[in-house]
């Protein structure tokens, strides 16, 4: 298992109005770009941690896409998110090899101890909790991502202790 | 950054730097002499392998070896599951399952004593037997490797290392001495089919592609390896990016075309930052961007993210998303080839299949043709996954039967237990019993029983997995991935899930079986896309192969394999100690019992989660 810690996104650490700074910033590099939209939001999200409706709006007027569109695109790709998420986003993997190999045992281990559902975020807002499509380390079932890092071959009875790891990792 | 590197205009200053980069990678060379291949995939790295090179390198500096002795970061190497692994260059001597605690013996048993550090070589067989040598390993030996032909054997950031083993060759002969046409000629005789899954033929892809009119046109690759269970192309992305570029600037040239974009899918992190790399050294250097090798020819290219959506990989559903809309898909035709990319004439091929184009160019079609079986040529790379011995990626010629990959190269099932199925092709193929273990895995081969080959994802599953489950695993996936856009995959999807659903909850009848059939057949004619017409083929293919499992859960109200929650019941046995470790993981509270005293389990609370039986170290929890 690593144990080197993820790098957190960056929000939280700057003010919104450097964050919007950023984000005009990024917006004016795409402009001219066909297909600018999805990589602007992916970008965003990195800024931001999520989508607000703000966030939306300001990309929609910057690059002449009406709000309902920006809307359909955000609501359509799973990666993005209209709410905030934990410092810590951890994703099971749901893909085959890691269902058959005890992604729901780990699943259920990880909903007992961190007491919220698939979708939603402690109320620390220290973790998140989603399910992944796999992560392509399907020869060492199961795995679960924590931000990018992956944790290889856990056992339900290791979870606890996995938490208590990013726990103690200084927050950001 | 390799910044100060001259760049390459012409083939002859291409040809300079093959030389001088197969000299560095002979061993001895200059002071070097042995180097240490260590797996830097995206599944060795989960297993440790970055921490086992600081050690190497640490370890090497205090022996004062840090010159003679270099580590190179490799791409896949194949066995995930031995991760971290490496091979000593010189002798090729591999090791597995490599800690840091490990380094010291390697460094003074191998490299300053020379003798094969036993306990960290593979074994084989019943005994155990070691088998040191990569050569007579029993996983590597049966592969053959054209798609993977560099991966572990260099380092992939290093472009003069790729260009060391005949790296953008294939380039520099087609610009210099090959027509447009002639390129096709090449790749149609090759019989190149695409690797994404539908098995198309490159070829007529790219003639379609070439005879359409206009000024421009855009060559795609798609990375949206969505498939669970498949990682052939994140690791042929991580282990051997510049051989998808050169595939992709042939491509360019034969249906003339001057701008490309891969789409690689957000789960894929190292994938995309080593790609981009690759990218931006390629272009450093001459080899993206205006005229490249001396030539008239101009291509460049960017990456485009996915952002989690499984229909994307459907070619129509890809394109959208690069314009930046929803990933939704479009009737054909017009196909791509005609309107595309922005309505412009566009191929789209996976990275496999790109992966393979410089080997075909530089050796010739005819090399690539005498591989392969029936009107399938070439090779294949699988991601073997599950149940199986040997979990990770394997390239075989195309045409060996299941039995040799599963068995022979993969080493079998783990613990003693029996083979039941191999699921082949993810979401859109099926399942193959073990009375079809002899088939040859090729394209129609494979269509025969119901499954298809797919990107190459194989899934082992031993007696532990139901079949029932595993359908109503891939509905759930289809029904959750389905893009909404046409009713049949939409709603049909949903419904088959929910009557799986039913019969894996023991409320089944066996007009549930013809409703399943004949449903599945409406949403195959029906559908818009590859994701619709294809998604009820895992319970098509599972009511065909293990028909008696969906009888025995709807009559006898029984899962053999114990999965479905509905039909099984946790008891504690009299091997309970009492240690109290059931009673603390129940999230229902269901289990009671005095401390140092049998523990019981209240049948109205459980919710057959199976946590007790996963944390008991007496194997006291009994499932029936």
């Amino acid at each position: 298992m690593t144990s080197s810690a993820p790098t957190p996104c960056a929000c939280g650490t700057i003010d919104e109005e450097t964050q919007f700074e950023r984000l005009d910033e990024v917006i004016s590099q795409h402009r001219d770009k066909p297909g600018a939209l999805i990589p602007v939001l992916q970008i965003a999200q990195s800024i931001f941690g999520y989508l607000p409706g703000k966030v939306l709006r300001t990309i929609g007027e910057k690059l002449g896409e009406p709000y309902s569109r920006v809307f359909g695109v955000v609501t359509f790709y799973s990666f993005f998110s209209r709410v905030p998420r934990g410092t810590y986003l951890i994703r099971i993997c749901m893909g085959t090899a890691c269902y058959v190999r005890g992604g729901t045992e780990i699943l259920t281990a990880l909903r007992t101890e961190l007491g919220i559902e698939v979708g939603q975020t402690t109320d620390d807002r220290m973790f998140s909790l989603e399910v992944g499509r796999c992560f392509g380390a399907c020869g060492l079932a199961p795995v679960i991502m924590v931000n990018d890092i992956v944790h290889q071959r856990v056992k339900p009875d290791a979870v606890k202790g996995l938490l208590a790891h990013y726990r103690k990792l200084p927050r950001t | 950054m390799q910044s100060p590197a001259p760049k390459i205009a012409t083939a002859n200053d291409l040809a300079a730097i093959r030389d001088s980069a197969r000299q560095c990678l002979a061993l001895p060379h200059g002071q070097v002499r042995e180097k240490i291949l260590l797996c830097a995939g995206g599944g060795c790295i989960a297993s440790g392998s970055l921490k086992v090179k600081a050690a190497l390198e640490r370890g090497l500096a205090e022996r004062g070896l840090s010159g003679a002795v270099s580590v190179v970061e490799t791409g896949c190497l194949g066995p995930c599951m031995a991760g971290p692994v490496l091979i000593m260059g010189k002798d090729r001597v591999f090791y597995q399952k490599v800690s840091e605690a490990d380094v010291a013996d390697i460094l003074d048993g191998h490299v300053i004593g020379g003798k094969v550090v036993e306990r960290l070589t593979w074994q084989e067989g019943p005994a155990r037997t070691p088998v040191p040598l990569q050569s007579d390993i029993s996983f590597f030996k049966r592969q053959t490797k054209i798609v993977l032909r560099n991966c572990g054997e260099i380092d992939p950031l290093s472009i003069d290392e790729y260009i060391g083993r005949d790296g953008y060759a294939a380039l520099a002969k087609t610009l210099s001495s090959l027509t447009p046409d002639q390129v096709i000629e090449e790749v149609s005789t090759s019989g190149l089919k695409g690797r994404g899954g539908a098995g198309f033929p490159t070829a007529q892809k790219w003639k379609f592609a070439r005879q359409s009119p206009g000024p421009v046109k855009y060559v795609l690759c798609n990375g949206d390896e969505g498939d669970p269970g498949a990682f052939m192309d994140r690791s042929v992305l991580e282990g051997d990016p510049h051989s998808v570029i050169e595939g992709m600037l042939v491509g360019g040239y034969a249906i003339g075309s001057s701008q490309g974009f891969v789409y690689v899918r957000a789960e894929y992190p190292l994938a995309v930052e080593r790609l981009q790399y690759a990218i931006d050294v390629a272009r450093s250097r001459g080899l993206l961007g205006s005229n490249i090798l001396g030539s008239t020819y101009s291509f460049d290219l960017e990456i485009r993210m996915g952002s989690g959506a499984f229909v994307c990989g459907e070619e129509t559903a890809l394109m959208a998303s690069i314009e930046g809309k929803r990933g939704e898909p479009r009737p054909r035709p017009p196909f791509p080839a005609q309107k595309g990319l922005w309505d412009k004439p566009t191929v789209l091929n996976n990275v496999e299949t790109f992966a393979n184009i410089p080997y075909i160019l530089l050796n010739g079609g005819a090399a690539f043709a005498a591989y392969g079986a029936k009107a399938s040529k070439g090779t294949k790379v699988f991601a073997l996954a599950g149940a199986i011995h040997n979990t990770g990626l394997v390239e075989v010629p195309i045409g060996v039967s299941l039995r040799e990959v599963v068995f022979d190269v993969g080493g079998g099932i783990p613990k003693g237990k029996a083979f039941k199925a191999a699921q082949i092709g993810g979401p859109s193929g099926g399942c193959i019993p073990e009375q079809h273990l002899d088939v040859s895995l090729d394209y129609d081969s494979l269509n025969q029983l119901g499954a298809i080959m797919g990107s190459g994802g194989l899934i082992v599953m031993d007696e532990d997995s139901c079949m029932v489950d595993v359908a109503r695993f891939f509905l759930d996936f289809v029904q959750d991935e389905s893009c909404g856009k046409c009713v049949p995959c939409r709603e049909g999807t949903r419904r088959m899930l929910q009557i799986v659903q039913r019969i894996c909850d023991g409320k089944g009848s066996l007009q549930d079986l013809d409703l399943l059939a004949s449903m599945g057949q409406t949403i195959k004619c029906s559908s818009l896309c590859g994701l619709g017409q294809t998604a009820p083929n895992p319970v098509l293919s599972t009511m065909r192969h293990f028909r008696d499992e969906y009888v025995e859960h709807i009559v006898d109200k029984k899962c053999r394999a114990g999965v479905c929650r509905a039909l099984i019941t946790f008891e504690i046995t009299d091997a309970c100690t009492g240690c109290g470790a059931c009673l603390r993981a129940c999230p229902t509270k269901a289990i009671t019992g005095e401390k140092k005293r049998k523990h019981c389990i209240d049948r109205k609370l459980c919710i057959q989660c199976g946590m007790c039986r996963n944390v008991c170290k007496f194997g006291a929890v009994h499932r029936e």
